[in-house]
């Protein structure tokens, strides 16, 4: 099976190892991985700041970037999550409504594909470590994913797993809001930070680098040691992980 | 008061809000009780969503339905003995209130809770005309004491615990009793009859006005929504023009949901319905009664792609769980209507200018259109705000505008994004300790300020891929 990787500008310019973790784990389960050079960024910080016309330059790059591409997969429910709204954003747009559709319909995030699409559980790793995982609320509730990503993660061996509390609650992450209001996005990241420390994990594992970077960023400030790695990381491992945010 | 509650900025607001560790606890505590609530209620009915798309079914209908239903909801109401009023504004459904009451010549009014009247500021101009208003909902009575606005669209004194009661109590009652709520709310009852008993005007607002017999539905746990509507003799229902439904069925279905939704409970301790006036040969029922139908902003709301936001049945699911409302409280909206319906209502009904930095106060994780009964798809009606708010109002930052377009050509243009990718990490160097930007530049202070930041990868992505591609990196990992 053919698939594009939709690395996402994050992951592109700071955490690289996520894109590379998910190269593999696509060609492990035997996908003919291609990543087209004209990917950019899927417009969302744009978008979600009222910058509708900044965004749709950005989103007619993406969907030239991907016209030909059979699957796009990428790791971050948000942003696949952001290319599952073009159709609805280019409606009234007779010149790009038909790419919209087509990439919207044929992109998904990462853990998704793989249980959906591809029907895999168990990619056979193992991670050993105390474990918690934060459910981003793009993931969840945008895009709709809400078990793919704990399904692989139960497959995972000589992992302890806890739940965390409240795991539903936004991080305060919010793109732009992170900036835009700080002192709330401040108050919504110490609380995640307060419920990680609850559960005495090592490591908190996501599947959006935007929500990590952001709970990863304030622990690190508080002075904890929590490694925070991208779900991808750990699906990858044979053994004990390293953290990357 | 009207829907704007005061003068204070957003900032000031924001910052008051976070500092009041009372306030806090107490909206943490009862988010939590309420969602578990509603989460448990939905359960229970077994299938949430066949009810939610119902409920968003008899919202729409309604409402792409409004004027025949107004129609016949005013003739039923007539036909019992009745009056109408129409109010497009505020001011015109204070005037008619205010002439009612003359005619009476009533010296005090009664009421029970209704947010039509804040947004219209009805207390204040029947205080002003010499009449004596008193609440009868405990949480709004408290509130009337203390003159303190609503922070709660369900439970308007949520953000006040039982020790500043009893103070209130005592200062403006002489109350003498202890903190428990028990006996607060005895103290309260007792105070109230007399009240209830002396009043010569009853008004209420509505949860549902029924189309098809003219009756106002009103739902309440204190029951004294019955008390007001059973005592006076003159009855005046308050109600917005979008607060209606066609039939009694519909109206189970919507009541059904309200209550779930707002306070997790199967049904309220009381759903009082009443019909127009005493009509001859009847036992019961009012001498006068008046129905006044609050526009005030609303029609220009229908027909645009806000309408679905006149769905609301003002149950607060989406408040009790927005993150941001539990960290700064309701009075930080500066509205009437806070949290996430608050910040997509309250630009609408009373414009941008005062209200331009609510629809902003999200991050937009789109829990409160996951809760919302009713599917108003309020995360996205917030961006659509935000598109408004640059493209139309162009109230927005300069800076941010520069910004943006310098991101759409960055994002438009391949080699420019590719450039970035190998000079973030060199570009950020300055800032840069131990691979951690403690510090950050310009629009990353914001960030840095409060958390770490962490420096680009050695390698961008791209940059691996195209050594991979090469060959010079292994393809075999296993």
């Amino acid at each position: 099976m053919k698939v594009s990787l939709f690395i996402t500008c994050v992951s592109d310019i700071i955490f690289s190892d996520v894109g590379k973790n998910t190269v593999e784990i696509l060609e492990r389960v035997g996908c003919e991985v291609d990543f087209p050079a004209a990917q950019t960024c899927c417009g969302q910080p744009a978008y979600n700041s009222g910058y509708v016309k900044e965004a749709k330059q950005a989103m007619k790059q993406m969907m030239q970037a991907f016209q030909d591409s059979e699957y796009v997969v990428g790791p971050s429910g948000s942003c696949v999550g952001m290319l599952k709204e073009y159709p609805a954003i280019f409606k009234d747009d007779p010149e790009w409504q038909e790419a919209a559709v087509d990439l919207a319909n044929k992109s998904y995030e990462i853990t998704q594909f793989l249980v959906e699409v591809l029907g895999v559980t168990d990619l056979g790793a193992t991670f050993k470590g105390r474990v918690t995982y934060h459910p981003s609320c793009h993931m969840t509730r945008i895009l709709g994913v809400k078990d793919a990503p704990q399904t692989l993660l139960r497959h995972v061996k000589g992992m302890e797993f806890i739940e965390l509390p409240v795991k539903e609650d936004c991080c305060g992450f919010g793109g732009t809001f992170a900036v835009k209001n700080p002192e709330i996005s401040q108050e919504m990241v110490k609380e995640k930070s307060q419920h990680v420390s609850e559960t005495k994990a090592e490591y908190l594992v996501g599947a959006d680098m935007g929500c990590l970077m952001n709970i990863g960023g304030r622990m690190r400030r508080e002075g904890k040691n929590v490694k925070v790695v991208h779900i991808t990381e750990i699906l990858n491992s044979h053994e004990q992980g390293g953290g990357i945010a | 008061m009207s829907i704007k509650l005061g003068d204070r900025s957003y900032q000031e607001r924001i910052e008051t809000g976070i500092e009041n560790d009372f306030m806090r606890d107490a909206v943490s505590s009862a988010q939590g009780r309420f969602r578990n609530g509603r989460i448990t209620q939905a359960a229970e009915l077994g299938d949430w969503e066949d009810w939610r798309q119902l409920g968003s079914e008899i919202r729409t209908h309604t409402l792409e339905n409004l004027d025949y239903y107004l129609q016949q909801l005013s003739e039923q109401v007539a036909k019992r003995g009745g009056n109408v009023y129409f109010a497009s504004t505020a001011e015109e459904a204070n005037a008619y209130i205010e002439k009612v009451i003359t005619e009476k010549n009533a010296k005090k009014i009664v009421k029970s809770k209704s947010m039509v009247t804040e947004e219209i500021g009805l207390n204040q101009q029947l205080e002003k005309m010499g009449a004596e208003v008193v609440e009868s909902d405990l949480g709004e009575w408290i509130l009337q004491l203390d003159e303190d606005p609503p922070s709660h669209i369900v439970t308007p004194a949520l953000h006040k615990n039982k020790a500043q009661i009893r103070k209130t109590f005592a200062e403006k009652r002489g109350y003498n009793g202890s903190d428990s709520p028990e006996e607060l709310a005895a103290f309260a009852r007792e105070q109230l009859r007399k009240d209830f008993l002396s009043a010569d005007v009853g008004i209420t607002g509505c949860n549902f006005a029924v189309a098809e017999s003219g009756a106002i539905t009103l739902v309440t746990n204190e029951g004294n929504a019955r008390m007001v509507t059973a005592l006076p003799d003159t009855q005046i229902t308050v109600m917005g023009m979008e607060r209606i439904v066609p039939t009694w069925e519909d109206m189970e279905v919507l009541v059904s949901l309200l209550t779930r939704a707002a306070v997790g409970q199967k049904l309220t301790s009381y759903v009082t319905s009443y019909t127009g006036a005493r009509l001859e040969g009847e036992i019961d029922g009012p001498e006068d009664y008046h129905l006044v139908i609050v526009d005030n902003g609303r029609s220009k709301i229908l027909g645009t792609e806000f309408q679905s936001a006149l769905h609301c049945i003002r149950c607060a699911a989406c408040i009790n769980v927005c993150p941001v409302y539990r960290h700064v409280g309701g009075h930080a909206y500066n509205s009437i209507y806070p949290g996430p319906i608050g910040a997509v209502l309250t630009p609408l009904l009373d414009g941008y200018e005062d209200h331009k930095e609510l629809p902003y106060a999200s991050s937009l994780c789109a829990a409160c259109t996951e809760a919302c009964p009713v599917k108003i798809p309020l995360h996205e009606q917030l961006i659509r705000h935000r598109q408004i708010i640059v493209e139309k109002e162009k109230k927005s930052p300069v800076t941010e505008k520069i910004m943006m377009k310098g991101f759409a050509q960055w994002a438009s243009t391949p080699a420019a994004y590719k450039l970035s990718t190998k000079l973030a990490r060199t570009a950020l160097k300055p800032w840069t300790k131990e691979d951690t930007i403690k510090n950050g530049p310009g629009p990353l202070k914001g960030w840095t300020n409060v958390r770490d930041f962490p420096a680009p990868a050695k390698q961008s992505f791209r940059a691996w891929w195209k050594e991979r591609e090469k060959g010079e990196i292994n393809h075999d990992h296993s």
